[in-house]
């Protein structure tokens, strides 16, 4: 339930962002990754280069690459099968499926998991696009501020230590900074460029 | 119409990883920097993403309904509120403050 009300927000929010429908559920069907979605709409609706907004989306998900890494061992997908379980590698999944105790678990969990939310997720994001298509105004709602709500709520739970709320602070005032001097989207990239020089420094 | 190509790119792009972490040998991936850049990642780019969105209009810096909404965003964060009214919440103060304004 709680993913067809995240997929809702997203809906609404792609098309307020001047998304259509259709390039709305596209995301939903085919990028199947929250944060990723929410950070190319976000680039998108702000005026940004679309293409700043697409890199953005796939630095967001590049943390998939290491849920599927720690999968390969579960899954033991091959061929087409593999094809196919790649997709729904996002962290509810995973997260359902490193829970359980047996390869054979595992596997039922994340595909169990996967099938459902892929479902919620695309069903929730196609209601939401049109309900809000249907508006003659969202901004009459406010939903053309609820960007910055959305980014928190994905941003805050993964903010209990010290060293993520230093990089966050610090990315966010950083961001502020570049926007008067760079195009829009891509103080985003020079932002993702710095966090991965930090992370070579020798320690 | 331009908006198809980064779009389908940035999809492909997203697969690709999810593909490439179930696929590469587990050294690649397990490399102590790989291990460390990644994760910090989202935390930086949305931060970043929060502040462009609650403080640009185009390549300008303001402060209008957004900030407002940005706080009380924060407070339903703190109350550990679902997504949905987290958004909910944001959305309804800028309404609000525009209609009082």
């Amino acid at each position: 339930m709680a993913t067809g009300a995240y997929a809702l927000s997203f809906g609404a929010l792609s098309v307020t962002a001047g998304l259509s429908v259709l390039e709305t559920c596209a995301l939903s069907l085919l990028m199947f990754t929250g944060a990723s979605q929410f950070a190319f709409i976000g680039v998108v609706g702000a005026g940004g280069n679309p293409w700043a907004g697409a890199a953005t989306a796939a630095l967001l998900g590049t943390r998939n690459g290491l849920y599927g890494m720690r999968l390969a061992a579960i899954l033991q997908a091959r061929g087409l099968k593999r094809l196919g379980a790649a997709h729904f590698i996002i962290d509810e999944t995973t997260a359902m499926a490193i829970a359980r105790e047996t390869p054979a678990d595992s596997r039922y969990a994340y595909w169990s998991t996967a099938i459902a939310l892929f479902c919620l997720w695309n069903l929730g994001t196609l209601i939401g696009a049109l309900a809000t298509h249907a508006l003659p105004d969202p901004k009459v709602l406010g939903l053309d501020a609820a960007p910055p709500a959305a980014f928190l709520a994905l941003l805050a739970p993964r903010l209990r230590a010290r060293e993520p709320v230093a990089i966050a602070l610090a990315a966010a005032v950083l961001a502020l900074v570049l926007l008067p001097f760079l195009p829009q989207g891509v103080p985003l990239l020079v932002i993702a460029v710095l966090v991965a020089l930090t992370g070579l420094r020798p320690r | 119409m331009t908006l198809w190509a980064p779009l389908l790119a940035a999809c492909a792009a997203c697969y690709a990883i999810k593909l490439a972490g179930l696929s590469l040998p587990q050294r690649v991936l397990g490399d102590d920097r790989i291990q460390r850049i990644v994760p910090l990642l989202p935390v930086a780019l949305l931060a970043a993403l929060v502040a462009t969105s609650t403080f640009a209009v185009g390549r300008h810096l303001v402060v209008d309904a957004r900030a407002a909404a940005l706080v009380v965003a924060a407070v339903a964060v703190l109350l550990r509120a679902p997504f949905l009214v987290v958004v909910a919440a944001g959305a309804a103060t800028a309404a609000l403050i525009r209609l009082l304004a």
